[in-house]
């Protein structure tokens, strides 16, 4: 057999930019704009507060209800005179918060349960399925209100209500997928060399199945903070003062016909960033798609 | 010979029930193999040959101990595997490895190559360190013609016969004594597939390997087996050395096989045996021989009971009980037209 | 003999990625009636692309190109490149058929074998449904499925790969086509599966003297049933001929080589030789290599006579083409 001199790049890194999924992910325009506008948003998040000339707190009585583009104020004033900018920032950090970090909770939630029960089958893999299913049965609506009335709503308490109550798809995407791929004959040679559960479950299985738990999670971070926003919007999620898009709307309702605005700048921001997230799913998924990774 | 076998099965069968009917109800079960008894020899290649379905796959699993089987037992050199706890049976495992059929599937592809052929060591009692593993990996991939510089390529930048190349380094890696072929030339090309069964022939010999090789290409069996074992419906009907069985066969089914064989010699008059019909259900089997629905020679009584796999040579047995029967050899048509055919 | 098919000069590229890559080169072969031709090869040499090319089901022109022509012969005969789309579809099915490797994604999961026949028949003649359904089993019938009646209720699901094989072959043969082209039809089938299949259509080309052209990578299929062969490599045609003469005298040293390389059922049990290998692997169609496209694998290949184009194809005898540099010092090195 002759050898093929070797002239392929070899850092994992340079591997990782140049292949064909990252190739597939660009040439989506959608999803780059997605990760653009993102990006961006979450830009202007961080630094935004901190550039702008006033605080999210300081009251101009004279100046409520400015109109967006008034003197200093980009997005105009609230019934208190206080710059919805800053305030749409803040609220931007508080939301993107809360989405990206229900995403990480339900995202390990459904993994460990679906990596269980599809490496495990038999019995365990009946009862977490059923118990995944018990959790899919209630209205997930219904449940996020009702946690929500009964337990304190800070920050924390609504990630964790919205993580409990969507990570059931991931874990059946995972299960699904770690049954198909514990078939595959890589895994039986693990077993065959003596390899242990923990060995195959995280170094063999896992590995393989990432793609579609990364795109699961992209989705999962539009429909949280979505979830936020109704939530907080219904008043039940975030309480002010500490603004979220969400509770913005709410207070926002009252002033529909005098300030729209004041309606209209939160709801573009939730807007942009769940389509944003969204679209980013739709190019991942195309790009991790393992059957188009294996030549 | 005294010497005890390296492979013993006696009696091994494994039903896989399938849901049908009723939840509750006792369902249907398929009889994947049924019943199976022999032995591989010491250094010597069994190959076993059948249909699609006919149960090669699921012994080959039983052998490796990958699944427990309904009934019966596998003898590893002496010892019954069946009863090892999962612990015991590790001791056991470095001593006996397979090769997989799908080049593609075989391999995990987010491991470099020399993750992938390190792992065998590392499972070991006391584990082998990172450079040990190395050197072995490097050492296996020059044994089975690949370059070193391999070991830090990812399976996808290989072609087929590399890959099959990459999972028969994996399985010498600890030195085992008997290996596991379930198909594994059937993906690829013949002028690669060539390349392969010479590589298993030469590691063969120099590392004394006992091996069981799967396959349903007749042609590839008699080339690369010393004793050949023809499956039917999940029972073992016929088994031989190569020779024997390939000029003598004893059983109808594997006439038929030899018969249907294409070959490439030209001037083959053969005489074809075309059977009728297909393979009969696992789930309900007919009584008494497997292969009675089919066989041209088929006579009341085969109906009735389940042959035996009886002796009717040396080290030849065979489950018929028309041992009347002067059937067709694979070589049933002009000797030197094969000599002729083959090209110089 | 009736000439049924000529093809002339096909060619066939693909774009990807802005690059056009030629994956068929200038193949010419006819087709006769009651005869079988096979196109030999290892995977990638084109094979399937040339039967695709054929029956027009290759993705539309951006993505691939086709030249040449396929005159299809006798009522209302055609080029069957040059036509219009709608005119190849009255042709297909009709006039020329095809059954393909796995018959279980080919045929329609949803529908009933009776349906699927019956659709075949009544989306080329106006006859009756009533009719129909009863040439549908008549064909069951003749393609040896038993009880053919009841079958006809059967899904694809419900068979086994040699009954959903031969429902194919049923449906292909509904309006007794002129020329039917077989890509690898018994490749997923058991031998004893295989041999029943080969007797079918051998059996079929006897009573309607269709012309076939059988797509097979196994050496021992084409001994058993190809009149004539087409040995392809990279694309082009390397070696043609009686079958029976290339399988005796191989003259391009690829075709020897792969014959040579496959075990034989003749020698079974007779201590393992060595099998002869063909070093290498088949060329990347985006990079050929210069010359004959063997030649870097090739044992005598010889520089500047092998690694230069055009290599022509010649004819060592009336019925025989080849397209190697060295083929006549080579036939004689043999002697
Ligand atoms: N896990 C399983 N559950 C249920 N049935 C099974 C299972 N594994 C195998 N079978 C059935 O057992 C029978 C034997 O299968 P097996 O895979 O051993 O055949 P094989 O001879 O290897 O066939 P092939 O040549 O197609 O690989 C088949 O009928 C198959 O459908
Ligand atoms: N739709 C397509 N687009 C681009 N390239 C293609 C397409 N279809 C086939 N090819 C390429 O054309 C070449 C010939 O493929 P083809 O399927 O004809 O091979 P084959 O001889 O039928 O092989 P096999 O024995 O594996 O079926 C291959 O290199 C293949 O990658
Ligand atoms: S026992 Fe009877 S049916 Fe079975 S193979 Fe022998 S003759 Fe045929
Ligand atoms: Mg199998
Ligand atoms: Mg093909």
């Amino acid at each position: 057999m002759t050898a093929i001199p070797d002239t392929r790049p070899k850092m994992r890194g340079a591997r990782f930019l140049q292949s064909r999924g990252m190739r597939r992910f660009f040439r989506h325009k959608l999803a780059v704009l997605g990760l653009a506008m993102i990006t961006l948003i979450a830009v202007a998040c961080i630094v935004g507060p901190w550039l702008l000339p006033h605080d999210m707190l300081d009251i101009d009585i004279r100046g409520r209800f400015s109109p967006p583009l008034t003197d200093t104020y980009l997005f105009g004033t609230d019934e208190m005179g206080r710059d919805l900018a800053a305030r749409l920032f803040m609220a931007g950090r508080v939301s993107l918060m809360v989405g990206v970090a229900a995403m990480v909770l339900s995202t390990v939630v459904g993994t460990v349960i679906g990596l269980l029960a599809g490496h495990f089958g038999g019995a365990l893999s009946t009862a977490l399925m059923r118990f995944t299913d018990a959790f899919l049965c209630f209205p997930q609506i219904f449940l996020l209100l009702a946690l929500a009335a009964f337990l304190e709503p800070d920050a924390m308490m609504i990630t964790i209500i919205i993580a409990l109550t969507s990570w059931m798809e991931i874990a059946r995407i995972v299960a699904a997928e770690i049954r198909s791929l514990r078939e595959r004959d890589f895994v039986t040679a693990a077993r065959v060399s003596g390899a242990s559960h923990a060995w195959i479950m995280f170094r063999e299985l896992l590995p393989n199945a990432a793609g579609p738990i990364i795109v699961a999670a992209t989705l999962t971070v539009a429909r949280a903070i979505l979830i936020e926003a109704y939530v907080s919007f219904l008043g039940y999620g975030i309480q002010p003062p500490l603004p979220s898009w969400g509770n913005m709307l709410n207070n926002a309702q009252q002033y529909l016909d005098s300030a729209p605005w004041l309606a209209i700048v939160p709801g573009v921001a939730i807007t942009l960033a769940v389509t944003s997230f969204n679209f980013i799913g739709d190019g991942l998924r195309d790009a991790l798609d393992a059957r188009s990774d294996m030549p | 010979m005294s010497e005890t076998p390296m492979i013993r099965t006696v009696d091994l069968a494994q039903h896989f029930p399938i849901r049908k009917g009723l939840p509750g109800r006792p369902g249907a079960v398929v009889r994947a193999i049924d019943g199976v008894s022999i032995d591989i020899p010491r250094r010597q290649v069994v190959g076993l040959v059948g249909e699609s379905g006919s149960g090669k796959s699921t012994f080959g699993r039983a052998v490796m101990a990958l699944d427990p089987p309904t009934s019966g037992r596998v003898e590893f050199d002496g010892t019954d595997l069946s009863q090892l706890s999962r612990a015991a049976l590790a001791p056991y495992r470095r001593r006996m490895q397979m090769v997989f059929q799908d080049p593609f599937s075989s391999l995990n592809p987010r491991m470099s190559v020399a993750e992938t052929l390190g792992m065998p060591l590392r499972f070991r009692e006391g584990g082998a360190g990172r450079s040990e593993r190395r050197d072995r990996a490097a050492e296996m991939l020059e044994m089975v013609g690949l370059p070193r510089s391999y070991l830090d390529r990812f399976p996808h930048e290989f072609s087929g016969g590399q890959r099959q190349r990459i999972g028969i380094a994996r399985a010498l890696m600890t030195s085992p004594d008997f290996l596991m072929a379930d198909e594994v030339v059937s993906a690829l090309d013949v002028s690669v597939q060539a390349q392969v069964l010479n590589l298993f022939a030469r590691l063969q010999r120099e590392m004394e390997l006992t091996m069981l090789f799967i396959t349903h290409d007749l042609a590839v069996v008699g080339h690369v087996s010393d004793i050949v074992a023809v499956m039917y419906l999940g029972r073992i009907v016929e088994i031989a050395p190569t020779r024997a069985l390939f000029s003598g066969p004893r059983h109808p089914y594997t006439e038929a096989l030899l018969s249907a064989a294409p070959s490439p010699v030209p001037g083959g008059a053969r005489k074809r045996i075309i059977l009728e019909g297909d393979v009969p259900s696992p789930v309900n089997p007919p009584s008494g021989c497997p292969f009675r629905t089919r066989c041209p020679y088929a006579i009341a009584a085969c109906a009735e009971d389940r042959p035996a796999l009886a002796a009717v040579g040396p080290d030849h047995r065979s489950a018929c009980i028309r041992t009347d029967l002067d059937l067709m050899p694979a070589t049933g048509r002009r000797t030197e037209a094969a000599l002729e055919g083959s090209p110089g | 003999m009736t000439e049924r098919l000529r093809v002339q000069d096909l060619s066939v590229h693909f774009r990807s990625e802005r690059r056009e890559v030629q994956v068929v080169h200038d193949l010419s072969f006819t087709l006769e009636a009651g005869r079988t031709l096979a196109l030999v090869g290892e995977s990638g040499s084109g094979k399937s692309v040339t039967s695709l090319a054929l029956m027009g089901l290759l993705p539309p022109p951006p993505q691939s190109r086709t030249t040449g022509s396929a005159l299809l012969e006798g009522r209302d005969g055609a080029d069957l490149l040059g036509i219009p789309e709608s005119r190849r579809r009255r042709l297909r099915g009709d006039r020329i058929a095809m059954i393909f490797q796995e018959p279980l994604t080919s045929l329609n999961p949803v529908h009933s074998v009776g349906a699927q026949l019956v659709e075949a028949i009544r989306s080329h003649r106006s006859v009756s449904r009533r009719a129909a359904w009863d040439r549908a089993e008549e064909l069951l019938d003749e393609v040896g499925i038993p009880e053919p009646a009841a079958r006809l209720a059967s899904f694809p699901h419900e068979l086994s790969g040699g009954m959903r094989q031969r429902v194919m072959i049923a449906i292909a043969l509904a309006l007794e086509p002129d020329v039917l082209i077989a890509d690898e039809p018994t490749t997923a089938l058991d031998v004893t599966v295989q041999a029943q299949i080969l007797d079918l259509l051998r059996r079929v080309q006897e009573r309607t003297g269709m012309a076939m052209l059988f797509i097979t990578h196994d050496f021992g299929v084409v001994a058993d049933i190809a009149h004539r062969t087409v040995v392809m490599y990279a694309g082009r045609m390397v070696e043609a001929g009686p079958t029976e003469d290339i399988l005796r005298r191989p003259l391009m040293p690829y075709t020897s080589g792969l014959m040579a390389s496959v075990p034989l059922l003749e020698t079974a049990g007779t201590g393992r030789s060595e099998l002869a290998t063909i070093d290498g692997f088949v060329p990347d169609p985006a990079a050929p290599p210069a010359g004959c496209a063997f030649h870097p694998r090739c044992a005598h290949n010889r520089p500047g006579r092998c690694d230069v184009p055009p290599i022509a194809v010649e004819a060592p005898a009336p019925d025989r083409s080849i397209r190697c540099a060295r083929w006549r010092e080579l036939a004689e090195e043999v002697r």
